[in-house]
């Protein structure tokens, strides 16, 4: 990206200055060198986010911002109901919900290590990866609807986890408004035989060690300290997000004009909050979140039963559950008001600071644990929301590397088979049924989560608290 | 540039990249042959299209107001029958009639060990979507798949 297009407001700060049909300015989060590498397309989308009605401040892109669907992935931005705000099918993205959960152990790394292999193998076989793998439920209509209004909340009821679960999770573990009747046939279709299963793409299982507190303090109070073991869960909505993106990206794309909405760009497809396409994406958006939540908590109920069976000793509770792909309604302060805005993340994780009342007790102190998603041969963090982040960008923060390569140039680079290699040499063990698959999530195609996760860190949008590494990959 | 093609009358396929995800782009004589090879393109993104054995047919309609959301929804149409079906698609025939499509896709049983799905097709988007007939008579349909 050009920086002659740029305002430095800040070390990590930069401005797109309102011009033409801009509402608002645009402001990018990142390194010199961060925004040097950045695609010009995510100027070009953070200005067409800009020109949205009702949008509210500015339109935002994280540190890991790069090219997406009409929104930058790493883009926030909030709108306002009451100044005619719109909610966007293209501002979630297909993936709805996608996030990561965090599980520490109990354990050492050390204790792993007798039977890493056996766990690696007991893992790959118990949760279902890869591109038509079905779970073990298939749910029936009133189940479906059960879970889509229910989340993780439904997924404990059915014996998957511990009520203490619910707390770490953003929501409590059930997004409230989801309506199912607002969620298609074939969404639903989709999933039917879907839950329970990690998908494929950068989706993954891991078992990984903390390698590094950079705060005592806070890794403390989130239970973690160095060469503790933990697990990663890195997946989404599955089917039924993707369905209910395509059929409302569609849907609005064709009803922008009709509620006088310019789309730049078609991909920004949205629809004014108080109208019966907002109000019918709400309700099945949050169905979707629920499809997530309920993904990721039956999941971690077949980790703990490999653990239970291998690693009897180990405890698995959870840090905390993050989506990065959403759309929620949150008050923040807008000109010294308390505002009740509609806030998209778009490959952007929540980041809440101390304080806020959304978070759980056992946290509020210390502010909500943001988890950033690395590659199979990198690092993943684990950050803190800050006070500052609450008035940067509505308490937001980046969600993990980005690609710097295209599957395709992956694919041509490296061999699955010699990925696996490389990494089992190093200590990572890798489990996949695809070695194209591996291929093209090689740790090359992408950039450089550490730099990603400074950016945020200098920012100020999140703190710093432990980097962690991966032992165990499961790759869809 | 071009990636990878197979010379298969009547038209011919490519992907274009894109940073997070991969471009179809199907080439035919006319707007037919364009999404019928787009389709092949769809399926390479998750495995190698002659791998797939055309055992079972699915016939496939759709209707958009343009060409471009036709091929946007035929693609998708595509993505939803290899969900709920678990199947993958090689071989396709498409008529078209006034933005109303009709069309038959052969295919069979995803079997992981044969063909190594890559990865999951999410849905077709609206980026760097066009169907347009170049001056040199031949069509060109693509789009870029989320993946």
């Amino acid at each position: 990206m050009d920086l002659q297009r740029l305002t430095r407001r800040d070390e990590n700060e930069w401005i797109i200055e309102p011009r033409g049909t801009m509402r608002v300015p645009g402001v990018i989060y990142a390194t010199e060198s961060l925004i040097r590498e950045m695609d010009d397309k995510v100027y070009e989308q953070v200005v067409n986010v800009a020109t949205l009605p009702g949008i509210v401040r500015a339109s935002y892109a994280m540190p890991d911002a790069h090219w997406g669907y009409g929104f930058p992935i790493g883009g926030v931005a909030a709108f306002n109901p009451d100044e005619g705000g719109v909610v966007s099918a293209g501002g979630v993205g297909f993936d709805i919900s996608c996030g990561v959960r965090l599980l520490r152990t109990g354990l050492t790394a050390e204790e792993l290590l007798p039977i890493k292999e056996q766990l690696a193998d007991a893992l790959f076989r118990h949760v279902p990866a890869g591109v038509g793998s079905t779970g073990r439920l298939r749910l029936n209509r009133d189940e479906m609807d059960a879970m889509l209004s229910g989340g993780a909340k439904w997924a404990v009821s059915r014996g998957y986890g511990l009520r203490e679960d619910l707390a770490l999770i953003e929501e409590g573990g059930c997004m409230a408004g989801a309506d199912p009747d607002c969620v298609s046939d074939q969404a639903k279709k989709r999933q039917q035989d879907e839950m329970g299963t990690l998908g494929s793409g950068n989706h993954y299982l891991e078992v990984q060690r903390v390698a590094k507190v950079f705060d005592e303090q806070i890794g403390a109070a989130f239970g973690l300290r160095e060469e503790d073991l933990v697990v990663s869960i890195h997946c989404g909505s599955r089917g039924l997000g993707h369905q209910i993106g395509t059929e409302f990206l569609k849907r609005m794309a064709v009803s922008a004009s009709r509620h006088q909405i310019v789309l730049p760009d078609r991909e920004l497809a949205c629809a004014p909050i108080n109208s019966e396409e907002g109000q019918e994406y709400l309700g099945a958006m949050r169905a979707a979140i629920n499809c997530a939540l309920a993904n990721r908590q039956i999941i971690t109920h077949l980790v703990r039963e490999v653990f239970e069976k291998l690693l009897p000793s180990a405890s698995l509770t959870l840090l905390y559950d993050v989506s990065h792909n959403t759309c929620k309604v949150e008050t923040h302060e807008i000109d010294g008001k308390p505002t009740r805005l509609f806030v998209h993340r778009k490959g952007a994780t929540r980041a809440f600071g101390p304080g806020h009342p959304d978070l759980p007790p056992s946290l509020r102190a210390v502010g909500q644990p943001v988890l950033i998603g690395g590659t199979m041969g990198t690092a993943s963090y684990v950050l803190v929301g800050t006070t500052k982040g609450m008035a940067l960008a509505y308490g937001s923060a980046c969600h993990g590397a980005g690609r710097s390569m295209s599957r395709h140039q992956a694919t041509r680079r490296w061999q699955g088979r010699d990925v696996v290699k490389e990494l089992a040499g190093r200590g990572i063990l890798i489990r996949s049924p695809s070695m194209r698959g591996v291929a093209e999530e090689a740790p090359g195609a992408y950039k450089d989560v550490s730099e990603v996760v400074e950016a945020a860190d200098e920012a100020g949008l999140a703190k710093k608290v432990a980097r962690l590494e991966p032992l165990v990959c499961i790759k869809g | 540039m071009p990636s990878s093609h197979v010379e298969t009358p009547p038209g011919r396929w490519e992907h274009f990249p894109h940073q997070a995800d991969m471009g179809v782009r199907g080439i035919g004589p006319t707007k037919e042959a364009a999404f019928e090879q787009a389709a092949v393109a769809l399926t390479a993104v998750i495995t190698n299209p002659e791998s797939v054995r055309p055992v079972e047919a699915v016939s496939i309609t759709c209707d958009a107001p343009d060409d471009e959301l036709l091929l946007v929804d035929w693609l998708n149409a595509l993505v939803y029958e290899m969900a709920t079906r678990n199947m993958l698609f090689g071989r396709f025939t498409v008529q078209i009639d006034d933005h109303h499509l009709q069309a038959t896709a052969w295919g069979e049983p995803v079997d992981v060990a044969r063909h190594q799905p890559a990865v999951e097709a999410k849905g077709a988007t609206y980026t760097a979507l066009s169907v347009k007939q170049e001056p040199e008579g031949y069509w060109i349909a693509q789009c870029v798949v989320d993946v």
